[in-house]
């Protein structure tokens, strides 16, 4: 084989193991044939972090992070940098759009086990990812400096002020100042574009090695190293490149379609993407009327305020990102996939998934009795999808997997 | 669980949201910032009654020019009553300190404010003027209440005796069919020099003029975002080819 490889080729194989690492992880790295439109979600949160690392280095050339200036120089990339506008709606759009191939992506984890043995890893190296990137979506959004970067940040930084005895120090250390300020903006601005962006590629990083070690589950939750042919190839397998690249291609554009319809149309989104009060200059002396994270932290905002207690509210909002980490060691069903999982599961899944729908959207909502019950109900159900899990699993009867994964 | 499914219907209504949010009901209007003579009588009521208070700081004389199809000399003698060059921004004298001195709070900057209130917000309020004598300037008004702002364009609608009613609260008298809320201004305390009509479509061109310079690039991000769809539509072709070639060797 290395016979016929260019010159240049034997030359650099010999030095860096670029064919290896190529086929490695793209040509030779076999996918189960019969991944479904769920897979995709993983292909297109990587194009949409491209994305952001691209719009954001032309954003940082014109953006000037300091709180005189940044809404004005927002402004300025807006109106009068070269298609500026595109270059930050394409930003704005893609926070949005980052999260939402994110949840979907980590949903098809759960419908179909792909946490499970041997995948913990995979799972938790992706809770880290969602972990940073729920700081990078909140430090980014403080940076144009309007009224709802502000006053967000206020009531976010300040949540960590109910934490006893050390709150008031840690909000001040946050904030590296005694209110949200410049400082803090000039901070943010760092950890936005330099420290949170390569802690997120390192992560990413290690989240597909450790994919690549154990091989991608499917909707059967097969392993499919098991039946392999003389070569050693698995039966059910196919090279990721080009079939699920390039094979990809029509899902890809499918998903530009929304992608750009909401850039070049509903870049605001009705004030979701892009909340009408953050097209006013941040003023620390005037509060909005309705303060509201953007829609993204809406289902951890609805747990933090269904709890009455600050503080036990505080831990409630925690302890809904943490008990995610440990959801690998939580499911003791047999099998992976819910196709073969029993009823109990099956419901619980999809009950677990409206409920956190609902609760992302009371997150937008003003408190009122109503919003407060159901938030209430939506968090019940929140924990109680994973801490009933270790029992449900092993309740129900599970049907019988098969060798061979199913035709598409 | 009935009663729960029910609540929960109620919840995502937008009803709900607007009874927790804005308290009067607004006038609708439908923006057009393709209608260039609107947004020319928009910027030209604008320079005159609005800018000596109100900037509008992000935008720049020649892209409004240029954009409103506005000669540059005709614009910078018609409409720029300072000495400010072609291609600065739109800023005025008025310095926030002595903004917030003579009317309470400082006149805000309205570059963006279409982008922060909605346009149904800024029509409603512009004809929502009333005469209210426990005021200090002697005026409120509906949308805003105690608003620090003065009827700055009283000379062309003239001062509402008393709140106007919205355009949705019009009402027909259920037995004789009579017109009982016209909606809009009843009674007039001062006169002024346009009829209701025409006032109201003064307002709209304003309103138009702000919607676009808000987003004075929303005409070129449409015209691209037709022209990537078509592109897209190409590629989906191609990709969907691909597609078919590489899998018809694994079904």
């Amino acid at each position: 084989m290395s016979t016929n490889k260019p010159a240049f080729m034997q030359w650099l194989d010999q030095r860096l193991p670029v064919t290896n690492a190529y086929e490695k992880h793209m040509s030779k790295y076999y996918a189960p044939v019969n991944l479904n439109f769920w897979y995709v979600f993983g292909l297109l949160a990587t194009l949409v972090f491209a994305n952001q690392i691209l719009t954001g280095i032309w954003l940082t050339m014109s953006f000037v992070p300091s709180a005189e200036d940044a809404f004005g120089s927002v402004e300025y990339i807006m109106r009068d940098v070269q298609m500026g506008w595109l270059i930050r709606y394409m930003h704005s759009t893609g926070a949005s759009f980052f999260f939402i191939v994110v949840y979907l992506h980590m949903f098809r984890g759960i419908m179909y086990g792909s946490y499970k043995k041997p995948r913990e890893l995979i799972w938790v190296f992706g809770m880290f990812i969602y972990l940073v990137l729920m700081a990078e979506g909140f430090m980014g959004y403080v940076l144009p400096w309007g009224q709802m970067s502000y006053w967000g940040a206020q009531v976010i930084i300040s949540l960590f002020g109910a934490i006893p005895v050390i709150g008031d120090g840690l909000t001040e250390w946050i904030r590296g100042d005694f209110l949200i300020s410049g400082i803090t903006l000039n901070r943010f601005f760092a950890l936005h574009v330099i420290a949170l962006p390569l802690v997120l590629a390192l992560l990413v990083v290690l989240h597909i090695l450790a994919l690549h070690e154990v091989g991608s589950n499917n909707p059967d939750g097969i392993d499919i190293k098991k039946h392999k042919d003389e070569q050693g190839k698995p039966l059910d397998g196919i090279p990721f490149h080009p079939y699920y690249t390039l094979g990809k291609l029509p899902m890809i554009i499918l998903f530009l379609f929304v992608f750009c319809g909401v850039i070049f149309f509903f870049p605001e989104m009705g004030g979701y993407f892009l909340e009408h009060a953050n097209f006013e200059p941040a003023n620390p002396l005037k509060t909005p009327e309705h303060i509201a994270p953007t829609w993204y932290y809406g289902a951890f905002y609805s747990i933090l305020r269904a709890v009455p207690d600050k503080l036990m509210g505080v831990i409630a909002m925690g302890a809904a990102i943490a008990i995610l980490f440990i959801l690998p060691w939580l499911d003791k069903s047999p099998v992976l996939s819910w196709r073969y999982k029993g009823w109990m599961s099956k419901t619980a899944i999809i009950v677990f998934a409206l409920a956190f729908i609902m609760l992302t959207y009371l997150g937008g909502q003003p408190v009122n009795d109503l919003n407060t019950w159901l938030a209430r109900i939506g968090a019940i159900i929140y924990f109680g999808f994973f801490l009933l899990m270790p029992i449900y699993t092993r309740m129900e009867t599970t049907k019988p997997v098969p060798e061979r994964v199913s035709a598409k | 669980m009935k009663k729960l499914f029910l609540s929960l219907i109620l919840s995502m209504s937008p009803l709900v949201a607007l009874a927790a949010g804005a308290a009067v009901e607004l006038d609708h209007i439908e923006t057009d910032i393709s209608d260039k003579a609107s947004l020319q009588r928009g910027v030209q009521t604008y320079m005159n009654y609005c800018m000596a208070c109100h900037s509008l700081e992000y935008a720049r004389y020649n892209r409004v020019a240029t954009d409103l199809d506005i000669p540059e000399e005709i614009f910078m003698e018609n409409l720029v009553f300072t000495d400010a060059a072609f291609g600065s921004l739109m800023e005025n004298a008025m310095s926030y300190d002595d903004g917030a001195d003579w009317f309470g709070a400082a006149p805000p900057d309205l570059t963006l404010v279409a982008r922060v209130r909605s346009p149904d917000w800024l029509y409603t309020y512009l004809r929502g003027f009333y005469q209210d004598e426990s005021r200090p300037l002697g005026v409120n008004n509906t949308v805003f209440p105690n608003v620090g702002m003065p009827h700055v364009l009283i000379e062309l609608q003239g001062l509402c005796a008393e709140p106007p009613h919205a355009v949705s609260e019009r009402r027909f008298d259920p037995l004789t069919g009579n017109l009982i809320i016209e909606g809009g201004c009843e009674n007039y305390a001062v006169e002024g020099s346009m009829t209701k009509a025409e006032y109201d479509e003064t307002i709209y061109d304003l309103v138009n003029f702000l919607e676009y310079v808000g987003e004075p690039y929303a005409d070129e991000r449409e015209r691209i975002g037709w022209m990537v769809f078509a592109f897209l539509a190409v590629f989906l072709v191609i990709g969907q080819l691909l597609y078919r070639e590489l899998w018809k060797d694994i079904h």
